[in-house]
This record gives C-alpha cells, structure tokens and sequence, in this order.
C-alpha cells in the first residue's frame, strides 16, 4: 500500500492551513527545546524544582521494584559463589593471611598517628552523614551515569553533597526532589575527583569515562607513575569531598593513559551514604570582606 | 464486547482505544526508565523512542510533528534527561520522517529498518552530543553497543506496534 501523504490532505484550504500551522508549530517547538537546553547547559539545576517533582513521582516504582531485582540478582551470584567454593576457600584464606598482617601494620600505624595527632591537637575529622539509603534506579538509556536515591530535601540532602558506599565513593548529588534525588556517579564524563596514590600520595584527577570505568590525569609530566592495582583514595582537595575515601583501582596501564575501574559498584552496593560537604565554605561564594581583602591585596 | 458497535457508548469506546492506544503505550515505554535496574554502560535501547518511531513509520498521518513536543517532554522528565533533549530530538525526527515520506513514495519492511537506524544512530549520537555540552566528555564508542542492540530491536517494536494497532482498529 502507497502511505497515505501526510504533505497534501486534500484540496481543503482549511486542512492545508492546518497542517502548515502543524510545522510551524512544531519548528518553533524545536527552538523552545533548544532554549531550554540552553538554559541547561547554562544552570544545570536550573529546572531542580520540576524534575525534583517527577523524580519524587517516579521514584516509589524504583525503589519497590529493587528489593525484586535484588533477589534475582542474588540468586546469580549465591549460585556462582557455591559453584567457586573451592577455590574461593584457598583464596580467602591465603588473603585473611595477608589482611592479618596488614591490620597489625595498619594498627601500629594507628597508634603513632594518634600520638601525633595529639601532639599537634587535632581534632579528628568526623564524616558526618546527613542520610543513609540505598540506590534505587539509574539512567541505563542516557549516556550520562545518574543513580536516583530514595531521600530529598526532605531529609537534609542538597546539591553538591558526597555520596559514598563502605566499599569506597559513589559520587555526588545533582539535583534534588522532596523525596528523591539523583546522583552524578563517579564513572560519569562530568565527574572530576581529586585522589592521591594510596601508594605513595601521587596527586592526580579521577575523570568519568562514560561506560563504568575512569581515567586517571596524573599532573606528573613524562612517566606514569601508577601500577596495575593501585588503589586511589580522595585527596580533600577542592573541599567538597571528604579525604581517604576509596575511590577506584587501577586496572589498565597503556602508555599515558591510566584506566581504573571504581571500587564501589552502584548495582551492587548495599548501602549508600550521602555526606555532607567537606569543607562548605570551598563550594560558597566568597564573602564580601574577603573580596575586598583580595582587591586589597591586588592593588 | 463484541467487533460491531452495538450502541454509541461503544462506538464511543473504540474511537477512544483508537486515539489513546499510540500515546498510553509511548508514555508506557518512556516509563520503563524507572526500573530498577542499575547499569554502569549505557546497553538498554531507549525503548520510548523506539516505540514512537514505529508509531510514526506505521501511521504517517496519525500524528503531526509537534506532538512530540508532550511526548518528548514526559521521556525527559521520567528519564530524567535535561528538559528539551527528547522534545527537540523527537520532533526532529518526525519533521525529517516528514521530509522523507515526501520523498519515498514506497516504504517496504526493510526500508523502514533502514530509516529507524539512521534515526537511532542520528538520536544517540544527539544525546551523546547534549551531554558533551553539559561536561560529559565520553567518547562515542561508549555508545556503539547501544546503538547496535537498538537497531536489532527496533523490529521486535515494530511488531509489537503493529499488533496493537490491529487492536486499535479492530471492531
């Protein structure tokens, strides 16, 4: 069959006008689009209040459904895990010998770092959590990675908070409903995280690759100064993410790049921590007297 | 009930199943984005947009190109897309099916195929391009196995939309 034109309905003048309205409407929809976008691009939390409210709609249907995808999902891995039981015996247990003898290091260490500490009277930093919940969704279809975590502003959560799970940083929040909010994971190609070599304090930027891996930007000219398995921590730079968090391992070493992979997996954690931010005063705007003081001392 | 309208509460009836059956099952697709399922690569086809682009090759005359407007807005909302993503994409798409089927007289199966995957290819890479502007520097390989599970299951839709659009039409 010939498709019915969608261009010509006829001789009607009516129809014909119709359907010119029909593309002029549909072009300067396009533009309002691209306006919107614009602004987007521009403040991306710019429409928070409206996606706040969709998130706060949607996000029930996630966080019911999860408990579902869990038992399925646990099922596959209780029956690979009693399939490897062997062998993951032997290597349990030759890495509780090595973990012992790390924890007896790490305990020695402990001592003398408060022994320091008191010298020097510092206050131990305390990670203050503002809400603990799991992840419910993420954004499987975009080529961004966004998680949906089931608590909003309701219970204290912002924009720019620190999200991390006990196996390492998760990443931070975006935007924020009244119950909901979603979460800029670290694999994201938006996500900048200041880390050190747990190694040797290396400094480098943990950059989102876009497909659930990172890359490492060292500012180390020349030699690539990571290994295969090295482990990368939070630095604190840039005040907004707590220091010594786990972040990624590195699991590929090809010339100048450095690929790693995160240690805290979002669809496999059980628990998600939403923190609050480092150092608040680094994300403020400065004040009025510390600008002055800043002219002050250009001049 | 039966395939002949008895009363005009029935002729009623179907002649709403005919205008609500595209959009419910659009807005059904768009809402598949809040499964539960948590991916760390972007592998799940955006089944919304599949299933408005096989509405609009099965029923050119059905929609005009701004109703991709509403529809568009709900995937970007659900989806939690930047608001305008889907709506400026969608409606692009429908305005160059426009063009097309002013221009291809004939549309067969595979002709069809053909045109949902350059439109598929064409939408990715769209969004891969919105994200870049918002500071999401992936590289588009990222987005190749997307793009080919889409492609393969444009045709599933395809049938699936045919099948209710018999449906719709029956009586």
């Amino acid at each position: 069959m010939a498709p019915p034109s969608t261009r010509r309905r006829g001789f009607s003048r009516r129809a014909q006008y119709g359907l010119f309205l029909g593309y002029v409407i549909a072009l300067a929809g396009v533009l309002f689009s691209a306006l919107l976008l614009l602004i987007a691009v521009v403040d991306p939390t710019g429409f928070n209040a409206l996606k706040g409210a969709a998130l706060d709609l949607t996000h029930p249907i996630s966080a019911a459904g999860r408990s579902v995808a869990d038992f399925f999902e646990g099922i596959g891995t209780s029956t690979r895990n009693y399939m490897n039981a062997g062998a993951q015996n032997g290597e349990l247990k030759r890495q509780l010998a090595a973990s012992r003898r790390k924890l007896i290091e790490g305990r020695a260490a402990e001592l003398e770092n408060r022994r320091l500490k008191g010298l020097l009277k510092l206050s131990t930093d305390v990670e203050d959590e503002v809400a603990v919940t799991r992840i419910v969704g993420s954004s499987f279809i975009s080529p961004r990675r966004l998680a949906t975590l089931p608590v909003g502003t309701s219970s204290g959560v912002k924009p720019g908070q620190p999200v991390r799970a006990a196996e390492g940083l998760l990443g931070r929040i975006l935007e924020t409903g009244r119950w909901s909010s979603r979460v800029l994971l670290i694999s994201d190609g938006a996500s900048n995280v200041p880390v050190r070599l747990l190694r040797d304090g290396t400094p480098a930027i943990a950059v989102g690759h876009g497909d659930g891996s990172i890359d490492l930007k060292t500012l180390e000219v020349g030699k690539n100064p990571f290994r295969r398995g090295d482990v990368l921590l939070t630095s604190g730079v840039g005040g907004v993410y707590p220091p010594n968090i786990p972040v990624a391992v590195v699991v590929a070493v090809q010339g100048e790049r450095t690929l790693a992979r995160p240690l805290a997996d979002p669809g496999s954690v059980d628990f998600a921590v939403v923190l609050n931010i480092y150092e608040p005063l680094a994300d403020a705007p400065l004040s009025e007297r510390s600008e002055e003081a800043l002219r002050g001392a250009g001049q | 009930m039966s395939r002949i309208a008895g009363s005009s509460r029935d002729v009623a009836i179907l002649g709403l199943r005919r205008q609500v059956v595209p959009v419910a099952t659009t807005l059904a697709a768009a809402l598949l984005d809040v499964l539960p399922y948590i991916a760390t690569w972007p592998i799940v086809p955006d089944f919304a947009y599949l299933m408005v682009l096989a509405w609009r090759l099965l029923r050119p005359e059905m929609w005009q190109a701004y109703a991709a407007l509403p529809l568009g807005l709900f995937n970007d909302l659900v989806a939690g897309h930047p608001v305008g993503q889907s709506m400026a994409l969608w409606t692009l798409t429908f305005l160059a099916l426009d063009l097309v089927d002013s221009r291809v007289g004939w549309r067969d199966y595979w002709l069809d195929w053909l045109f949902a995957a350059l439109a598929i290819l064409l939408y990715t890479a769209g969004m891969w391009y919105v994200a870049r502007l918002m500071g999401s520097v992936a590289p588009f390989a990222v987005l190749l196995p997307q793009i080919a599970l889409s492609v393969f299951a444009f045709p599933l839709v395809a049938r699936l939309v045919v099948a209710l659009d018999r449906w719709r039409l029956a009586r």
